[in-house]
């Protein structure tokens, strides 16, 4: 937890820039009569103080928020280039505050090829979904692993199209409801959840893959370590690196925010095992 | 004396806050915020500035000081 | 002799136009009848530090283009028309983003798989935006092994003048033949601000290139900016070759490899006694339509050819109205209009 500590320097600057509402905190007079007490969680300067799109309970803002942390802690936010997706994160740049381009549906992995082999000294990451990555893009995924492409892809699989309505994704589970899969998804019909990762893992190309969660705080920080360990890959210059995210999506699985964390635990991260894949 | 500070009309009510509190610090307003949600609040007492509330908020909007 | 003269063919032509305009990043995938381009550029670039990718797919090729573009490069792809066809998502979010970049077409015989001889079936494709949406692309039709050269280099400068993707229509024709080329020993490649490129936010505000714009009226907003440059194109950027307009009754019309059996055609005519001229668009979008207008004065026949059902032929007709008559003479899965061929139409025409 050390990385998330801020100075005093920091906590000054979220006085002046949150925007902190009295009813929200014991009140700037209080703040004020303490012993200068340290900030030790804080918005991450490369995330922007504004509001997001997503749903409550989404795990989006989570990952959105790691990738800031992980970026501010390496000090690398004017040298990272990132490549947002078609999906529910395709407005992704509203909030990071760093440059990013967006690119056709599943086609992310090829956009960052292009920006890292014209600007190698530049940091180059993805943010794709699994309808992105998992089905329209599964081309252009396999081909950046496999040519070795000196980039970071973060994936967040959360077993549903969101942005269109909650249709089956390539990840969904068997016997998972969708709005495509009305009776659950069944294996004999619609095909086995892809295993992504497992299936990168073959390919020598690939230097640094892991799966984590984003459901509970103790998932959270090792969702943190892994993605700061992908950007190091990229950074050391070792290839391709990825962190596949198991997150939650509360409105098209039908569960509260709550239900859904636990339901990763139960039932996602038993069908896609949490942890190092290779690296 | 550790503490948190919630936006709290920037609440969604997801309450993954609250069930990662370790000691069950953080609580579910009766009122609604401008979203209409029952945001959640700090109700103070033995706060360690774990953080574990922070790190599950998908808003970003909770602080924590120590 | 300040130029040299070397024996090249149109593929290759086009890859050296494209290294001396300051491309250094290449992304094809392979598809006849423009496989040497894609082999020249795999060598150019490593003689000259670029980058070359043989990608998985002509789709990721454009999008590593796209890519390319966005961190202010100048980047080429190629391909053959059922390529061509896979690039049409990446050509609308290029133009959507404003990302100047060049594509070539070297058609073939289609529709669908077709035949790997020249065909010109490709028109509407290039010309009308075979993506979705409103957007134009700037459209330059070479005739010869030079022009390939010559086009391709401009096709950059225009790209990056107008933050736009151009576009080189050739074929089969002109791809594979050989001609002697000269290489121009000094030619002036312009820089263009790329301030707008993703080079990471160090020292500026983070840019962002994007084509979703959800806010109420955005959109609109910026498909009005976007026509309001391509008016501008279109109000500078006519190339076209006249000849023999002034004084004829009949004007031929062809563009590209069909350009120069036309030309053919014309000579035969008029040292048969008839009044021919022709017009070669050079750029295909903008199309040259006052020029047209012009020549319907004194011209009231034309006779458009093309390696296509009648593509072009429809914006002669644009062009023209119902001040002259649109003859048309098309051949189609790799049949090329001949000279004679052409002579023939001439004579039971005029």
């Amino acid at each position: 937890m050390s990385n998330i500590i801020r100075t005093k320097n920091a906590k000054d600057k979220i006085r002046k820039n949150s925007v902190l509402r009295p009813e929200s905190a014991p009140s700037a007079q209080a703040l004020k009569s303490d012993t200068q007490p340290a900030v030790v969680f804080c918005r991450p300067a490369s995330l922007r103080d504004i509001e997001t799109h997503y749903c409550a309970g989404c795990g989006h803002g989570i990952i959105h928020r790691l990738i800031c942390e992980v970026i501010d802690e390496l000090n690398i936010r004017e040298k990272t280039i990132a490549v947002a997706p078609v999906g529910c994160a395709v407005i992704a740049y509203d909030y990071w505050d760093f440059d990013v381009s967006e690119a056709a549906h599943g086609r992310t992995p090829a956009v960052a090829t292009g920006i890292k082999r014209v600007r190698p000294d530049n940091i180059v990451f993805t943010y794709q979904g699994d309808g992105d990555l998992a089905a329209i893009g599964t081309a252009e995924i396999v081909h950046a692993a496999n040519r070795g492409e000196n980039i970071t892809v973060i994936f967040v699989n959360n077993g549903v199209y969101g942005m269109t309505g909650g249709q089956m994704a390539p990840t969904t589970l068997a016997g998972q409801k969708t709005a495509t899969t009305l009776q659950g998804r069944s294996l004999r019909r619609e095909g086995y959840p892809l295993k992504v990762l497992e299936m990168l893992a073959v390919l020598p190309g690939t230097k640094y893959l892991e799966r984590v969660a984003v459901n509970s705080a103790q998932e959270v920080m090792r969702a943190r370590r892994a993605i700061r360990k992908a950007f190091v890959t990229q950074m050391q210059g070792k290839g391709f690196s990825m962190v596949e995210v198991l997150s939650m999506c509360p409105t098209y699985w039908g569960m509260t925010p709550i239900q859904a964390a636990e339901r990763i635990k139960n039932d996602v991260a038993t069908f896609y095992p949490l942890g190092l894949v290779k690296g | 004396m550790a503490k948190i500070r919630i936006d709290k009309q920037r609440c969604k009510g997801c309450y993954l806050c609250v069930v990662n509190c370790p000691n069950n610090l953080i609580k579910i307003a009766k009122d609604l915020n401008s979203k209409g949600v029952k945001s959640v609040y700090f109700s103070g007492g033995k706060c360690t500035g774990c953080a574990m509330c922070a790190l599950v908020c998908p808003e970003c909007i909770i602080e924590v000081y120590r | 002799m300040s130029k040299k003269e070397i024996l090249m063919c149109g593929n290759e032509a086009c890859g050296e136009g494209a290294i001396l305009a300051g491309c250094r990043f290449y992304a094809g995938y392979p598809i006849t009848p423009q496989n040497e381009l894609t082999a020249y550029m795999a060598r150019r670039m490593n003689e000259t530090g670029g980058v070359f990718i043989q990608a998985e797919s002509e789709i990721a090729a454009i999008n590593m283009v796209f890519g390319a573009a966005v961190a202010g490069a100048r980047a080429m792809t190629s391909s053959s028309s059922p390529g061509v066809s896979l690039k049409q998502e990446g050509i609308s979010y290029l133009a959507a983003c404003e990302l100047p970049c060049v594509i070539v077409n070297i058609q073939r015989g289609g529709p669908g798989l077709g035949n790997i001889a020249p065909a010109q079936g490709d028109y509407f494709q290039a010309v009308k935006g075979g993506g979705h949406g409103d957007y134009k692309m700037i459209v330059l039709a070479p005739n010869s092994v030079q022009e390939l050269l010559e086009h391709t280099f401009l096709a950059f400068d225009l790209a990056d003048k107008y933050r736009n993707p151009a576009f080189i229509l050739g074929d089969g024709l002109l791809g594979q033949m050989m001609e002697p080329l000269q290489i121009p020993s000094r030619l002036e490649s312009k820089t263009y601000d790329k301030r707008w490129a993703l080079t990471g936010c160090s020292g500026r505000k983070p840019n962002i290139i994007r084509s979703l714009l959800l806010s109420e009226g955005a959109l609109e907003e910026h498909n009005k900016r976007l026509q309001a440059k391509f008016s501008a194109i279109k109000e500078a950027e006519v190339r076209y070759e006249a000849l023999n307009v002034k004084d004829s009754d009949l004007i031929l019309v062809a563009y590209g490899s069909v350009a120069r059996m036309a030309r053919a055609a014309m000579s035969e005519a008029r040292a048969k006694g008839m009044k021919v001229g022709l017009i070669r668009p050079i750029t295909l979008w903008p199309f040259p339509e006052k020029i047209l207008k012009e020549t319907c004065a004194r011209a009231k026949k034309f006779l458009v050819v093309e390696m296509s059902a009648g593509q072009m032929v429809e914006d002669v007709k644009l062009a023209v109205g119902d001040k002259a008559e649109v003859n048309f003479l098309g051949r189609m899965g790799g049949g090329i209009p001949s000279e004679e061929e052409i002579l023939q139409h001439i004579e039971a025409i005029i």
